[in-house]
């Protein structure tokens, strides 16, 4: 990847972010830390690797990315207007009543969903079945998972974990976005989750250790992923921040699932557009 | 004369072969005891169309959804405990909300696995199950039915939850009989009482109807062998035609058949009725018809509840 791309892609996360709070904010609802720390993967797949036609968003060859951490969705919501599955106006109507915009992403209601989620744990096993379902019929598309590292506390993470590494998915690329936060405290409060690239190589994933936040490491990891095909799913341990990109959200647990009021607003994005790169 | 019995999971396990063989999407996802739940020939015969997660059910309803979603029909298949409580929320949040064709198809429903006790006894399912919008809840009274219901749930889009019995249940209908999911089988008309009834306790609801007609009572009796959809006009039948009802499940007295009836009954506000069922408490480890004896779930007991009801 050449630096221009490098930087349209950051410009993209850093819009990405702009538009998640933006929803937030206008809804006064939502979960803004999640869904900045899972920014730049998001815009990752978005942007530069996913095979997706917002014409056809059903389109069975399609590329899948699975939302585990449902909360963090309008990480997603935004990335599908930036691409054109909804258009732009929806992003005024998050967690309203009629919205295809849901609190958490339903599948039924918004173009470009491909498996509602919300309650944690469950997202990786939807996209186990996705990437089986590939193998199955033959077909080469990718499947993408974020999940988060608070999440990795349920079973079923491990459960899945174990069905990717029987049936050799190296179509599936697991991000885990480890922020080290969640809605009680720390992870390492709540319940040490260890080293959860360790966990995941022990279950038979190919693990990439990254920043998360960084985009070239992203990207890097992105493609290494999906270059070796070799029977094993793919773990992207992301190292994150939870908020960031917005100086008084980052690594803040209180700002889990709270809307900035205007003032907190205003600076947010006053900090995201100074991140905004000038292309050449 | 004794009637040739059969267990409702031997129906599965050879409907499943071939709706398998005439739809490459059908898929069965296992949770390792495909053994006992009659899916060996499945393996056998359709391998590239059979997946075994191990032990983790969560997993494999999400799995089966991840399918779906994909254009497969997964069945997946386990013990009704664990297919309905086990993994309850996964299939609300991920079969049902976004209304996936999975199905749900468990055997050792009700007090029929009764050597394996309350652990593996399962009463609770289908009133659990109906609660879940876009879901459908089946439970066939024997073989026949049972092969012509998975048939069925394998032509009709959505999620659906089907009960087999682990124990072997009498012969009711000869082969070829068809069976629409939601529409009652009216097996003996009468007009003095009905009595409504699912699964394995179809057979002792017809033994019951016999005991009856000797005292000249006649008798409807109708499988029901959908519990949601609810046949609503065939029970608004006999809340019209007769005005007596009793029903009768191998399930929880609370929230199954009885109670789905009740409904109907209470807002018509026309007819008497009683419900027959296991008394909202766990078996234990006994031969199946001491389990339902224990219960009231007897030819003799349904007959004097309808006679009951004609007082």
């Amino acid at each position: 990847m050449d630096k221009k791309e490098l930087i349209q892609l950051k410009n993209k996360a850093t819009e990405l972010r702009l538009n998640a709070l933006k929803m937030i904010h206008t809804a006064q609802s939502g979960h803004p830390g999640g869904a900045l720390s899972v920014a730049d993967f998001t815009a990752a797949c978005y942007f530069k690797f996913m095979r997706v036609d917002p014409a056809n968003p059903r389109d069975a060859s399609r590329d899948r990315f699975v939302l585990s951490k449902g909360h963090a969705c309008p990480a997603q919501y935004a990335a599908l207007a930036m691409r054109g599955f909804i258009p732009p106006e929806a992003l005024d109507t998050l967690r309203k009543e009629g919205s295809m915009l849901q609190g958490h992403p339903s599948m039924n209601r918004c173009p470009g969903i491909d498996i509602s989620t919300g309650s944690l744990g469950q997202g990786i096993a939807c996209g186990v079945g996705m990437a089986l379902a590939a193998k199955l019929d033959g077909r080469d598309y990718n499947v993408y998972v974020a999940v988060g590292d608070g999440e990795c506390q349920e079973g079923e993470i491990w459960e899945a974990a174990q069905t990717a590494h029987k049936y050799k998915l190296d179509n599936l690329i697991l991000f885990v976005d480890n922020n080290n936060l969640q809605l009680d405290g720390t992870t390492d409060e709540v319940m040490p989750n260890i080293d959860l690239g360790k966990k995941f190589e022990a279950f038979g994933f190919d693990k990439y250790e990254i920043d998360g936040n960084d985009m070239a490491q992203v990207a890097a990891a992105i493609e290494l992923a999906l270059a070796v095909k070799n029977g094993r799913p793919k773990c992207l341990y992301a190292h994150t921040v939870k908020g960031k990109g917005v100086s008084y959200m980052e690594n803040r647990c209180g700002w889990h699932g709270v809307a900035p009021n205007d003032a907190e607003y205003e600076q947010a994005v006053n900090e995201l557009k100074a991140q905004l790169i000038a292309e050449v | 004369m004794e009637k040739k019995k059969i267990a409702t999971r031997d129906g599965f396990g050879e409907a499943i072969v071939e709706l398998g063989k005439a739809n490459r999407d059908v898929l069965v996802v296992d949770i390792d005891i495909g053994k006992s739940c009659k899916t060996g020939a499945f393996r056998k015969e359709l391998p590239e169309q059979y997946i075994n997660v191990g032990i983790a059910e969560q997993n494999g309803a999400g799995v089966a959804a991840g399918l779906a979603s994909c254009g497969k029909t997964p069945f997946v298949v386990t013990y009704a405990a664990f297919g309905s409580m086990r993994i309850c929320e996964m299939i609300r949040q991920e079969i049902c909300y976004p209304n996936l064709n999975v199905k749900i198809a468990c055997s050792h429903g009700g007090l029929t696995p009764a050597n394996d006790g309350a652990s593996h006894q399962c009463i609770e399912d289908m009133g659990i199950l109906r609660t879940l919008p876009n879901m459908t809840v089946i439970m066939p009274a024997d073989y026949t039915a049972a092969k012509a219901l998975v048939h069925a749930a394998g032509e009709k889009y959505g999620p659906m939850y089907l009960r087999f019995t682990r124990d072997a249940v009498p012969q009711i209908y000869d082969e070829g009989e068809a069976f629409e999911i939601g529409k009652a089988k009216m097996l003996r008309e009468g007009g003095d009482v009905a009595i409504i009834a699912n699964g394995d306790t179809v057979c002792l609801a017809l033994e019951a109807a016999d005991i009856l007609a000797e005292s000249g009572i006649k008798a409807r009796v109708l499988d029901m062998h959908t519990v949601k959809p609810l046949d609503i006009d065939a029970v608004t039948a006999c809340i019209d035609e007769i005005g007596r009802i009793v029903t009768v499940e191998d399930h929880n007295i609370l929230n199954g058949l009885g109670s789905a009836v009740a409904d109907v009954v209470a807002e018509s506000g026309k007819a008497k009725m009683k419900r027959i069922g296991v008394q909202d408490c766990f078996g234990q480890s006994a031969p199946y018809e001491r389990l339902l004896a224990m219960n009231g779930i007897t030819a003799a007991n349904i007959a004097a509840e309808a006679e009951a009801l004609l007082k």
